[in-house]
C-alpha cells in the first residue's frame, strides 16, 4: 500500500486511541492516561481495573463502532449518489430501522429480533428512497434529496404514532432508542467486528467506487459492472446503518460530517476516505459522548444530542455554501 | 486487433420507427465520422456501440462476440468511450481524472503504482494540458475539461476510440491537434468511431462516414462517396453551398 494512505491513518489511528483513552479516564472518579493504559496491558487497582474495563471500556468500545459505522455508511451512501449531502440519516435509512426496531419492541421482542427487525426497517427504507427517487437511468440529486427528507418525516410520523399507542411500560425503552445514546450498549463487538470487515472488503471495492464517482455511465465505460456494484453499497449501507442504530439509536449528522471534512483535508480516494472516516467517526463519537457525560454531569445528555448541536450547523454551512 | 461490429443493429429512441438497420465493421486503421442533425441518435448510437445502452434489436460484436457476453472489464481494455457529458460530484485533480482511464487494467487489489503514473501524465502532455496535473476539474475551462476526458481515454489505450463529439469546446488549434491525434491511433492500427458536429471537419479527418436521419434512415460508406451536396442537405435540411479548398470540399451554409 502506498504512503500517502498509510500516514494520514496512523495519525487517526493514535487521534482515536487518544481519544479513547481520554474517554474511559473521565467520569465521576477520573483515571490517569497511565493508569488507563497500565490498566489495559492488565496492571492497576482492582477499583480502577472495574471502572475501566467492565464499566467505561465497553462504552467508550460502542460509541467508537457506531460512529465508524455510521461515518463509513454516509461515505457510501455519497459516492453511491455523487452527492455530498447524502447521510443515513437524512435519507431516512436511520428513521425504517428505528421503526423497525420499535415494531420489535412494542410486540415485546427482545435482543437478535430487534436487530433484525432495524436491519429489515433499513433495508425497506433504503428501497423506498431509492425505488421512489430512482429516474430514467440515475438519480437527480434534488429528487433523492427531497425524497428522503419527505420518507424521513413519514418514518417520524409512524414513529410518533407508535410512541402514542405503546404501553407505558414500554415507552423508556423506546425512547432510549429514539434519542441514540451509548450508555445502555454494552456489547461493541459485533459492531467493531463489521466495522474492521467493511475496512478490509473496502480496499478492493476503492478504486471501483472512485470510478463510480464519477458517474454510473463513465464507470461503466471504464469495465465497473455499475448494477452490482451499486447493490453492493446499498446493502453494506443499510447493515452498517442498521447495526450503528441497534447499537446507540438514531444518532445523526456523524455520517454527512465525517466524510465531508475528510474530503476537504485528504481528497476523495475511497481506499483513503472510507477507513479515514471509520477511525475519525469512531474518535468524534467517543468525544462527543465524552461530552454528553460531562456537560451536564452527575446527568448524562443523549450523545445524539451532541452530535446534532455540532451536525446542524456544519450542515447549514454546507447547503449555504453549495449553489 | 478487434474490428468492432454492427449487425442489423436498431438504437432505441422513443417513439422512432427502427428505420435503417446498422451493418457496418470498423475495421483497424479506420476513422469514421457520424453527422447527423441534433436529436438524431448519435450519441446513443455511440453509447449502444459502447455496450452502455440496450439497442432494440441486433447485436453488436467486438472480436466477433457480443458484447452482452463480454465482461464489462475486457469490453473497456478494448473499447475506449469520451463521453460529451460529464459529471463531476466531487471535486478531483487533473491527474486523478486521467488516472481513472487504467482503471480496466488494474487488479481489484492492486494500487497505481509509478508506471500507471506515468502512463497519464505522458496522455496530459500529449493532450496539452500537463501544466494542469494538480488543477481540480471543476475549476477548468470547458475545452480543457474536454481535453482532459480524451488524455483519460489515451491512459485507457483502448483499440476501439468511440469519441462523442471531441471537438466541443475546442479552439482551432486543439481541434486539429486532437483530430491529428487521433489520425496517429489509427495509423497505429487502432480505430476511431466519432460523432461530429462540423461538417468540414469530418470532410477533412474522417475516411468513413455515416449519416443519421432524424427519422431513423441511415446510409454510410467511404468519405467520397458520402460527401454528396444533396444527401447533406437533405440530412440538415439546410441548403449548402460547395467549394473545393487544398483538393478537399468544402461546405457552407447558404444565407436564405
Amino acid at each position: 500500500m502506498s504512503r500517502s494512505l498509510v500516514t494520514p491513518l496512523f495519525v487517526l489511528a493514535l487521534v482515536s486511541i487518544a481519544a479513547m483513552v481520554v474517554s474511559v479516564g473521565t467520569g465521576s472518579v477520573s483515571v490517569p492516561p497511565g493508569d488507563v493504559i497500565a490498566v489495559i496491558l492488565g496492571d492497576g487497582s482492582t477499583l480502577q481495573q472495574t471502572l475501566v474495563l467492565e464499566l467505561r471500556l465497553p462504552r467508550t468500545l460502542s460509541a467508537f463502532a457506531t460512529g465508524g459505522l455510521l461515518a463509513v455508511a454516509g461515505a457510501l451512501m455519497q459516492v453511491l449518489l455523487r452527492n455530498p449531502l447524502a447521510d443515513p440519516y437524512v435519507l431516512g435509512l436511520s428513521g425504517g430501522a428505528a421503526v423497525g426496531a420499535l415494531l420489535a419492541m412494542l410486540a415485546g421482542l427482545g435482543g437478535l429480533i430487534v436487530s433484525g427487525s432495524a436491519f429489515a426497517g433499513a433495508l425497506l427504507a433504503t428501497l423506498m428512497v431509492f425505488g421512489l427517487a430512482h429516474g430514467t437511468g440515475s438519480w437527480t440529486p434534488s429528487r433523492l434529496l427531497l425524497t428522503g427528507v419527505v420518507v424521513a418525516s413519514g418514518w417520524g410520523a409512524v414513529i410518533t404514532l407508535m410512541l402514542a399507542i405503546s404501553p407505558v411500560q414500554r415507552l423508556p425503552g423506546m425512547l432510549y432508542w429514539l434519542m441514540g445514546d451509548v450508555s445502555y450498549a454494552r456489547s461493541p463487538s459485533p459492531g467493531l467486528a463489521l466495522l474492521f470487515l467493511v475496512c478490509i472488503l473496502v480496499v478492493p471495492l476503492g478504486r471501483s467506487l472512485n470510478v463510480l464517482a464519477r458517474g454510473p455511465m463513465q464507470a461503466a465505460a471504464l469495465g465497473v459492472s455499475v448494477r452490482p456494484l451499486e447493490w453492493t453499497i446499498y446493502i453494506l449501507a443499510s447493515l452498517l446503518t442498521a447495526t450503528a442504530v441497534t447499537m446507540a439509536g438514531s444518532i445523526g449528522f456523524v455520517g454527512l460530517v465525517v466524510p465531508h471534512m475528510l474530503r476537504l483535508l485528504l481528497g476523495n480516494d475511497q481506499r483513503l476516505i472510507l477507513p479515514a472516516c471509520a477511525l475519525a467517526g469512531g474518535a468524534l463519537l467517543v468525544l462527543a459522548d465524552t461530552l454528553a457525560r460531562i456537560v451536564i454531569a452527575p446527568e448524562q445528555l443523549p450523545v445524539g444530542v451532541i452530535t446534532a448541536l455540532l451536525g446542524v450547523p456544519t450542515f447549514l454551512y454546507l447547503l449555504y455554501r453549495s449553489r | 486487433m478487434n474490428p468492432l461490429q454492427a449487425r442489423d443493429l436498431i438504437i432505441d429512441i422513443p417513439n422512432r420507427d427502427d428505420g435503417q438497420a446498422l451493418n457496418f465493421t470498423l475495421k483497424p486503421g479506420q476513422i469514421w465520422g457520424v453527422l447527423g442533425p441534433n436529436g438524431a441518435g448519435k450519441t446513443t448510437l455511440l453509447h449502444t456501440l459502447a455496450g452502455l445502452r440496450a439497442p432494440r434489436s441486433g447485436t453488436v460484436h467486438l472480436h466477433d462476440r457480443s458484447l452482452t457476453e463480454i465482461k464489462r472489464r475486457h469490453i473497456s481494455q478494448q473499447l475506449g468511450l469520451v463521453f460529451q457529458e460529464r459529471q463531476d460530484g466531487f471535486p478531483a485533480t487533473v491527474l486523478e481524472t486521467a488516472l481513472i482511464g487504467r482503471h480496466p487494467w488494474l487488479s481489484p487489489w492492486q494500487m497505481e503504482t509509478g508506471d500507471d503514473e506515468r502512463i497519464a501524465r505522458q496522455a496530459l502532455e500529449q493532450l496539452d494540458v500537463d501544466h494542469l496535473s494538480d488543477r481540480l476539474v471543476n475549476t477548468l475551462s470547458g475545452g480543457e475539461r474536454q481535453r482532459v476526458a480524451i488524455a483519460t481515454v489515451l491512459t485507457q489505450a483502448p483499440y476501439t476510440w468511440l469519441l462523442d463529439e471531441p471537438t466541443n469546446h475546442l479552439d482551432l488549434h486543439h481541434q486539429v491537434s486532437v483530430l491529428q491525434l487521433l489520425t496517429a491511433q489509427a495509423g497505429a492500427g487502432r480505430s476511431v468511431f466519432m460523432c461530429l458536429h462540423d461538417l468540414n471537419l469530418a470532410a477533412r479527418w474522417c475516411d468513413h462516414l455515416l449519416l443519421l436521419y432524424p427519422n431513423g434512415d441511415a446510409c454510410w460508406g467511404p468519405a467520397k462517396q458520402m460527401l454528396v451536396p444533396a444527401a447533406l442537405e437533405r440530412l440538415y435540411n439546410q441548403q449548402l453551398l460547395t467549394v473545393e479548398v487544398d483538393g478537399a470540399p468544402l461546405f457552407v451554409p447558404k444565407k436564405t
